[in-house]
């Protein structure tokens, strides 16, 4: 049993939890993942490490409820435990030797750039990140990105806050004005990682995506998270999760995401109502 | 007065139109009464044939005269001294290819049903008795990890907190078990029947750690320096699973048996209020022709497919699964396609699985491994339909614990390198299981696991 120690509600549906794993503390690295289980009968969900404090013993997860394993969990308190909680899984990411980097954040996907921000600005690389949202009320982690960012700006696709735009119209403003990075870390919905790909492989800009796909052990058992990167089988959580943005399939990896996606709403539906007639 | 039937008594099962609806065991075991029955068939042979086609070579002709005299406990106590798990060896052990093989009885009619009177001896401890009413060995002061828990990993915990060892059981998973809980499914090996042993290996005092993966959440390194274990066993298991790499292999509908077998054993995806989905199909296609395999295609039966069927590229006669496994799955009505082989998963509009496009196979001269090598036959293309393929064929080793343990001896195909007696390339840790030998069975992992288990001890107690 692991127990949450610290809550912050960012938005209305994206909840930080800080969780007492110090095992995983000791070890975890931006860009790896962990997985959890909310209770016994829970199933097994994948979430990047978003921080972690090693001296605390606590690993930081953002989790935006999308379904009935994220809704229990975002009903949880601090003091309350989840049931299984394994980790660092996969690679960390790649930082070494970068000096000027742009990170394409998109909505709750900020929460795992942020970390490799962060790291990025603490040796000493020039980091310019692009956080996109649908709108004001889902804005998550400006003022921290803002502290390790030599520039930030928000989209919103509404324009209530930030620009109104996608994160590939700022990122084509700012290569074409002459930024020169050495690479693109961009991590948030498949669709954005895709688009984000096609843009910087017209000017040839070396880029990073994070692959958050369906997986049951996270150590290789499976072969649920595979995807195909190169024209070659990769598995998500033993040789990624971060992949050449330019390589992924990501067609196809869209709908491998959507395999049980009636399923899925189908649970996440009952969930809400059992929590409404207060079951749960 | 010997029993001289020339057949096995037989063993009540679910009928096969009913199984094929449930997970419940299939096999209900031996009654007392045909247990002494089947016991008094053996011939209690002095050089003792059977043990010698046992990996663990257990002392297969006295306990089964105990159970000949009524003696049930008296049995199980004669099994246990050599087989820490005696009530999953009797479930899914391939006895016809070894300890069965070489029974005298079977040289005319059938041998001495060594597995199904282990399983009763087994089972009649397990209803007799609570875990908690193991003796507790005396410790000996010194700490050994075993890393993964599975067959393999359970063999050498059992056999080394029964030398006085403070033994570490480390389990990746949330669930202690190994492929015994992910991979073989309740209707041919129920959890509790797991879960009994484990729970028996913990009453001993054996301390088990799940959710850490040795590779990523510790090192073995770290085991050995920071941690305090004088010595480490591995028996990680198989690996990744492989694929064929045919067009559509990444179609949705297409699993791997160890990715199928998991949402419905470990997660319970056959259960309807489980929280893990599966993709319940109409018509399902199960590629390879081992145990596993066979497992993949009755449990897509029992979630309700129409049609299952089973393609393998060699004859009838090659299928390395056990007998039994073949002839259940076929009582069941799964379809088997021997002599074939899929070159293409065909995709529908929705980027699901429409079929399988097939050819035929033919055998023609001996390979490596001595069976008979399958060739294509020209021009004889066929498509199966089916909305959900399973592809059983095998694993692939991983990477985790031997890219983050120096020194760590690797053979050409990717398996930890091992001796003998279970030793690697480095002092002190110790390998056994599918880890080593590539995918096998439990009982051979077992014997690994028991081999290492006593290399081990040597190793501790020299060095003091």
């Amino acid at each position: 049993m692991y127990k949450i120690v610290r809550k912050d509600i960012l938005n209305a549906t994206v909840t930080r939890m800080d969780i007492l794993a110090p095992l995983v503390a000791k070890k975890a690295k931006a860009g790896q993942f962990i997985i959890l289980r909310v209770d016994e009968s829970g199933e097994r969900i994948p979430l990047t490490i978003a921080d972690y404090n090693r001296a605390a013993g606590t690993v930081s997860i953002i989790f935006q409820t999308v379904g009935a394993t994220t809704e229990q969990l975002a009903r949880r308190h601090v003091g309350d435990y989840v049931m299984d909680f394994v980790g660092p899984l996969g690679c960390a990411t790649r930082i070494e030797g970068l000096k000027k980097v742009a990170i394409i954040g998109g909505g709750v996907g900020c929460a795992i750039a942020y970390p490799v921000a962060k790291a990025l600005h603490e040796q000493g690389a020039e980091v310019h990140t692009i956080a996109g949202f649908r709108n004001k009320d889902l804005c998550i982690l400006e003022q921290e990105f803002a502290a390790v960012s030599d520039k930030f700006c928000v989209m919103t696709d509404d324009g209530s806050c930030g620009e109104k735009g996608l994160v590939t119209d700022a990122l084509r403003s700012l290569i074409t004005s002459g930024e020169q990075y050495d690479e693109v870390i961009a991590i948030g919905p498949l669709i954005m990682m895709k688009f984000v790909a096609a843009l910087t492989k017209e000017y040839g800009i070396k880029t990073v995506v994070s692959m958050n796909s369906i997986m049951i052990d996270g150590t290789g058992m499976c072969g649920g998270c595979r995807l195909t990167v190169g024209g070659e089988v990769k598995f998500a959580c033993v040789d990624g999760p971060e992949f050449d943005g330019h390589l992924v399939d990501f067609d196809e990896a869209m709908q491998r995401n959507a395999m049980y996606r009636e399923q899925e709403h189908h649970a996440h539906e009952k969930t809400c109502r059992l929590f409404r007639e207060g079951v749960r | 007065m010997p029993n001289l039937s020339m057949i096995k008594t037989p063993m009540s099962t679910q009928e096969p139109c009913v199984r094929r609806q449930n997970f419940d065991e299939v096999a209900m075991g031996y009654t007392p009464e045909q247990a002494m029955q089947e016991a008094q068939r053996c011939l209690r042979c002095a050089n003792k044939p059977c043990t010698g086609g046992c990996p663990v070579g257990v002392d297969i002709p006295t306990f089964i005269a105990r159970i000949a005299q009524g003696e049930f406990e008296d049995a199980y106590q004669v099994i246990s001294r050599a087989n820490s798990l005696p009530a999953v060896c009797g479930r899914v052990c391939p006895q016809e290819t070894q300890c069965e093989k070489r029974c005298v009885r079977g040289l005319k009619g059938e041998p001495v049903a060594i597995g199904r009177l282990e399983r009763f001896a087994a089972d009649w401890h397990n209803a007799h008795t609570k875990p908690d009413m193991v003796e507790k060995p005396a410790k000996n002061g010194h700490k050994v990890a075993v890393v993964g828990s599975g067959p393999a990993g359970l063999a050498c915990a059992g056999d080394l907190v029964r030398k006085g060892y403070d033994v570490t059981l480390y389990e990746g998973l949330h669930l202690a078990g190994g492929v015994l809980v992910y991979g073989i499914p309740e209707f041919r090996l129920p959890k509790s029947v797991v879960q009994r042993e484990i729970d028996t290996l913990q009453a001993m005092g054996v301390c088990v750690q799940t959710n850490t993966v040795i590779g990523k959440t510790l090192s073995v390194d770290e085991l050995l320096q920071e941690n305090g274990f004088e010595a480490v066993f591995i028996g990680s298991g198989a690996g990744l699973p492989r694929f064929m790499g045919i067009p559509g292999e990444n179609l949705n509908g297409v699993y791997s048996a160890n990715e199928f077998l998991t949402r419905i054993n470990l997660m319970k995806a056959y259960q309807p209020d489980s929280a893990t989905p599966i993709y319940r199909a109409k018509h399902v296609v199960v590629v390879g022709g081992g145990n596993v395999a066979m497992d993949a295609a009755r449990c897509a039966m029992r979630l309700g497919a129409e049609s299952v069927s089973i393609v393998y590229r060699r004859s009838e006669a090659e299928l390395p699964a056990r007998a039994e496994e073949i002839e259940h799955a076929k009582e069941e009505g799964i379809c088997l396609r021997t002599l074939a082989n899929p070159v293409e998963i065909v995709a529908d509009d929705h980027y699901g699985v429409a079929g399988v496009r097939c050819v035929e196979m033919m055998l023609g001269e001996p390979d490596a491994s001595g069976r008979r090598r399958p060739v294509e036959k020209p021009d004889s293309v066929f498509v199966l339909d089916a909305d959900c393929v399973i592809m059983a064929i095998g694993t692939a080793p991983n990477s985790l614990i031997k890219s983050t343990t120096d020194g760590l001896k690797i053979q050409s195909w990717g398996g930890i390198q091992a001796d003998q007696q279970g030793a690697t390339s480095r002092a002190g840790v110790y390998a056994g299981g599918d880890a080593v030998t590539g995918s096998a069975t439990v009982i051979l992992a077992m014997g690994a696991g028991k081999t290492a288990a006593a290399a081990m001890d040597a190793y501790i107690m020299e060095k003091q």
